[in-house]
């Protein structure tokens, strides 16, 4: 399985960017192989508009099985990610990666209503 | 001549001006009034006129068709505008992040994105005596106004002749919407009150007006309130002042009446009295 995480930096030790349009780096572990992949996602700072769209198509390229970020979505990527089915959990914000991670599978997180 | 009344600050008193003006200029003047201010029109509650024209204004925005679409997702790369998403098994369109640029449409190959014209407001006209009214609004839940104010324009051109004073209301700020207004007008207003939020977006709104290279003049009212800050910069930088309207009571009480003040408060009329003669200067 993979999960997708809106963080600010490369690491489990990160904090999570609780944005998730204007999110600067994506983190993707894939729980079989327990490795982490990196997506540089700074550049998103320079669009003035569609931040959200832009993001969520990119997420849609990974196709990852769970989100999980901080706020939510807004309007125009909660209905690209809708279409794509994947799951997304909110409220990790304020955690490192990993704490974020562990909040998940501890049921702690909310599962975003599309 | 057509007059931008604008301002970087919101609730100076733009359609104040503008109505007063236009509608004294209309005694011995064609006059055509213009709200532009798309988001919010307000000129319409002092402007009482008969009601003549109703036009709906239209953009194109492309629409998927998935017969046609063979899922390359070049669409989504030539959008320069995050409009344009292709997922796994379709394309989605966000009309309100889309320019109308028609890039995606004319460079699909599968010719999958037909151009097909969207609802995104209306044009209102209507008469009182020598004054045309004309008002741009935007529909509920639409995000860009500079296509409706582009197409307020272009109507504009096609009923005002040459020796028409054309005002028109602009909307508040220094974003694209007021840079719309300000580049189809010959001369600007910038209507500011002498506090320092009113000197801090004056400052923008010159230094954007100046970009655009539109001459243009200042209007300071309320201009008993605050300080001397207003007057200081516009004469430190060679900016005209071209009326200065003092804090009024009574023209305070008459706009809340859905008024006019020109004609019945000596203060607002001489004032405008200055902005017609400045403006017959010009014209």
């Amino acid at each position: 399985m993979n999960i997708l995480f809106t963080a600010k930096g490369k690491e489990w030790d990160s904090p999570m960017d609780p944005r998730f349009g204007r999110a600067m780096y994506l983190l993707v572990y894939n729980t079989v192989s327990d490795k982490m992949d990196v997506i540089d996602n700074s550049a998103v700072d320079e669009e003035a508009h569609g931040a959200g769209t832009k993001t969520s198509s990119v997420v849609a390229g990974i196709a990852p099985d769970i989100i999980i970020t901080g706020n939510g979505p807004g309007g125009n990527a909660a209905s690209v990610l809708a279409a794509t089915g994947v799951k997304l959990y909110t409220g990790a914000g304020e955690m490192k990666v990993e704490e974020a991670y562990n909040a998940w599978k501890n049921n702690l997180l909310e599962e975003f209503k599309f | 001549m057509k007059i931008a009344i604008a301002s970087g600050k919101g609730g100076t008193g733009k359609t104040t001006i503008s109505t007063n003006l236009a509608l004294s200029m209309a005694s011995d003047h064609r006059v055509l009034l213009a709200d532009m201010d798309v988001e919010e029109p307000d000129s319409a509650l002092f402007i009482k006129g008969n009601h003549l024209e109703e036009r709906i204004v239209t953009r194109d925005i492309p629409v998927w068709d998935s017969d046609r679409c063979t899922l390359c997702g070049e669409c989504q790369e030539i959008c320069n505008f995050n409009a344009v998403v292709r997922i796994a098994s379709q394309i989605m369109i966000f009309p309100n992040l889309c320019h109308s640029c028609y890039a995606c449409s004319e460079l699909c190959r599968d010719e999958a994105l037909p151009m097909k014209p969207s609802r995104i407001g209306v044009i209102t006209r209507s008469e009182q005596g020598n004054l045309t009214f004309v008002e741009g609004r935007i529909d509920i839940g639409q995000e860009q106004a500079v296509p409706l104010i582009k197409s307020v324009g272009e109507y504009i051109e096609s009923i005002a002749d040459k020796d028409t004073v054309v005002i028109m209301d602009s909307p508040p700020g220094s974003s694209c919407p007021v840079m719309e207004v300000v580049g189809q007008s010959d001369f600007v207003i910038l209507v500011t009150e002498p506090t320092p939020f009113g000197l801090n977006d004056l400052q923008i709104a010159v230094e954007t007006v100046r970009k655009l290279g539109k001459p243009f003049g200042v209007i300071i009212n309320r201009s008993t309130l605050g300080n001397s800050a207003v007057a200081d910069y516009c004469r430190a930088e060679r900016i005209r002042v071209i009326a200065s309207i003092p804090n009024s009571l009574n023209i305070a009480r008459i706009y809340s009446a859905g008024g006019l003040s020109c004609g019945m408060d000596p203060d607002m009329s001489r004032e405008i009295g200055k902005v017609k003669a400045f403006i017959k200067l010009i014209s």
